[in-house]
């Protein structure tokens, strides 16, 4: 870590099998669905484009969608952002449940914590998602 | 019918003790909270239980300290279902709102994820048609970017007017280090803003108009918010030259000789001196590429008459609400609070701003209470230590509403002789901050004349460290006695009466969500 990038990662351990969170957190089109505060999403190759709740309109370029992994990788390119990547992981922790965990890194390091918070909050959501769906 | 008392709640942000004329304060005129406390009960020892927004704010409305209502540190968003005195109030037939900054959860929120912040672009009612106990929510921070009421009425009626203001946060969305006015002093700026479009007059405007919407008959609990005196110091400039900063006295808290202040700063934990010399950023509040050493004797005299025009706008601000309230007939029937959520260093020790820094710049707040005149109160001023905790069980006795077994503070004495009876005897203020990777604990309790802080173990500190002042004979916290072998029994009696009355934790700890 350097003093202006940041590094911030959740994690929610859900009670659902890591390939059927894995069939919604890695379908990138996806993301609207269980990410609060995100209000469209739409993919072209491997340009996603988010729009937020605020109107703001953040191009992303996909970067790995591993599905043997399950890790989805992502980079918003917009200019606020120096650097940035986006990682989530599905871990099958062998008893029915999964570990899923949302890192991102970026500089500015304010926008790791803004953008890091909000994932926080989005695997709370998918969690009860998921576990409410059962 | 009958009425019940009505209650005004007028905060500011971050405004010093020192900066009312009812206390000792010689800049700033504020002739309408001092004939409030002329009439009413002035506080000399009022602490917040967190000296940073979020946490303090939480306190105010929840009537529980940090470690329970669980917002540790900014962008710790107060959950949407915490306890609330509005909803109490509410429920109890009042009608309440909140007007100007209310900051329960975080600014920095590009997903409009928190409804305060969503409220921006649907109104003033919130969904369901209650927020945390307030039926009218209209919203304003320290400028005019964002998605809030007032930067957004800005926008609309007056657009030219949004380039003039300082930038708060720089390119890297950190607190602005730039400087400006005539010392280059950080967050200072020329705005050159028409005085009735700067957020103060529209806090009070607002404040003013839902006033208006109620029925002569109506309860009601208002919160009037001012962001000022929080930096930035960007007043409108037409109402700059009210104090020439070249008149400025130094702050007795400014110790003139950079030796006089590294010596002082020597004394205490480390962070202090890290800081001072910008080695250490450990919070997001002050600006991380200000480098507190740097700040010239000129610069804390500019920073501190901007600070005292905007306490005079608040003052003046509040004369027209009550004016108002008095025009409707209410004015024997109102109680009025004034205080702040926490202090500001304004050039104490050398510093600005704020953070983990348990000293009366941050900690001795503004408190006056004017109870309704219908009541009878007898003036009074306290010294026994009050906390910003008590202000919600204060609200419910002027209600006359039973105080609920969540809230743990008490109503504020009317006396010392009451607060003496009723064992008013400490106060607790607790810090924690975790910010990319630094982290800082203090716990602090102010009882007999002390003050005393404990360190937990953080990034520079071992959980050793402490503070111990006596504050009659050292009001300005320079000489740390925590290591004075003289001061040890005082420094053990302390502790163990601030460890025996440390809050319940709240459990899952909350989430940092964003920066602030």
């Amino acid at each position: 870590m350097t003093a202006d990038r940041g590094s911030v990662r959740v994690e929610s351990r859900i009670a659902r099998p890591a390939d059927e969170i894995w069939a919604l957190v890695g379908d990138p089109t996806r993301q609207h669905e269980w990410f609060p505060g995100i209000v469209g999403c739409t993919v072209d190759g491997d340009v996603r484009t988010i729009t937020t709740g605020a109107g703001l309109v953040l191009p992303e370029r996909l970067l790995t969608v591993d599905r043997l992994q399950r890790r989805l990788q992502y980079r918003v390119t917009a200019p606020m952002f120096r650097e940035h990547l986006g990682t989530i992981d599905v871990h099958d922790l062998g008893d029915g449940t999964s570990l899923v965990v949302y890192a991102t890194d970026a500089e500015p390091a304010v926008m790791a914590l803004v953008i890091g918070g909000a994932a926080g909050n989005a695997l709370e959501h998918l969690r009860d998602l998921l576990e409410g769906a059962r | 019918m009958t009425t019940r008392r009505k209650i005004l709640l007028v905060t500011t942000d971050q405004q010093r003790y020192d900066t009312l004329g009812c206390n000792g304060g010689i800049l700033a005129r504020t002739p309408v909270v001092d004939a409030l406390a002329d009439g009413g009960i002035r506080y000399e020892r009022a602490h917040p239980q967190a000296a940073v927004c979020m946490p303090s704010r939480s306190t105010i409305l929840t009537g529980q300290h940090p470690a329970t209502h669980g917002v540790w540190m900014n962008g710790v968003p107060l959950p949407d279902d915490a306890p609330s005195v509005a909803e109490v109030l509410r429920r109890a037939g009042y009608r309440a709102a909140l007007v100007g900054k209310s900051h329960f959860e975080p600014y920095l929120d590009p997903f409009l994820r928190f409804p305060e912040n969503a409220l921006g672009r649907t109104g003033t009612t919130p969904a369901g048609g209650v927020h945390r106990g307030f039926e009218h929510l209209e919203l304003a921070t320290h400028g005019p970017v964002g998605p809030l009421h007032y930067a957004r009425w800005l926008a609309e009626h007056h657009p030219e007017s949004v380039g003039g203001f300082y930038r708060v946060l720089d390119a890297s969305m950190r607190v602005n280090a730039e400087g400006g006015g005539d010392t280059g002093a950080p967050q200072v700026a020329v705005n050159p803003i028409e005085r009735g479009w700067y957020h103060t007059d529209w806090v009070a405007d607002r404040t003013i108009a839902w006033l208006d919407s109620l029925g002569s008959d109506d309860d009601w609990f208002c919160w009037m918010s001012f962001p000022d005196p929080h930096h930035p110091w960007d007043p409108p400039q037409a109402e700059v030259g009210r104090i020439d900063w070249r008149d400025v006295p130094l702050p007795a808290g400014y110790p003139q000789s950079a030796a006089e202040r590294e010596r002082i700063l020597d004394a205490k934990p480390r962070h202090w001196r890290l800081w001072y010399d910008g080695a250490l950023v450990s919070n997001y509040e002050a600006p991380a590429a200000w480098v507190p050493a740097t700040l010239t004797t000129d610069q804390v005299r500019e920073v501190n008459a901007r600070n005292a025009v905007e306490c005079e706008l608040i003052d003046e601000a509040l004369g027209r609400v009550l004016a108002r309230i008095a025009e409707r007939g209410w004015g024997d029937d109102v109680d009025v609070v004034f205080t702040t959520d926490h202090g500001e260093l304004q050039g104490d020790f050398g510093l600005l701003f704020k953070g983990p820094y348990h000293v009366d710049a941050l900690m001795r707040l503004p408190l006056v209470w004017r109870p309704a005149p219908s009541s009878g109160p007898v003036p009074a001023v306290v010294a026994r230590p009050v906390g910003l905790l008590d202000l919600a069980p204060t609200f419910c006795a002027i209600a006359g509403v039973e105080q609920p077994g969540w809230m743990q503070g008490r109503p504020l004495p009317c006396d010392d002789d009451d607060a003496g009876a009723r064992r008013f005897e400490r106060v607790l203020t607790a810090w924690d901050s975790e910010l990319f990777g630094v982290d800082v604990h203090l716990r602090t309790v102010t009882r007999d004349g002390w003050v005393l802080t404990a360190y937990l173990a953080g990034t520079v500190h071992d959980g050793t460290e402490g503070e111990l002042y006596d504050l009659a004979a050292d009001p300005l916290q320079q000489v740390n006695l925590w290591d004075d072998p003289a001061r040890r029994a005082v420094r053990e009696d302390l502790l163990g009466d601030l460890w025996d009355h440390q809050p319940p934790q709240r459990v899952p700890r909350l989430r940092v969500e964003a920066p602030v």
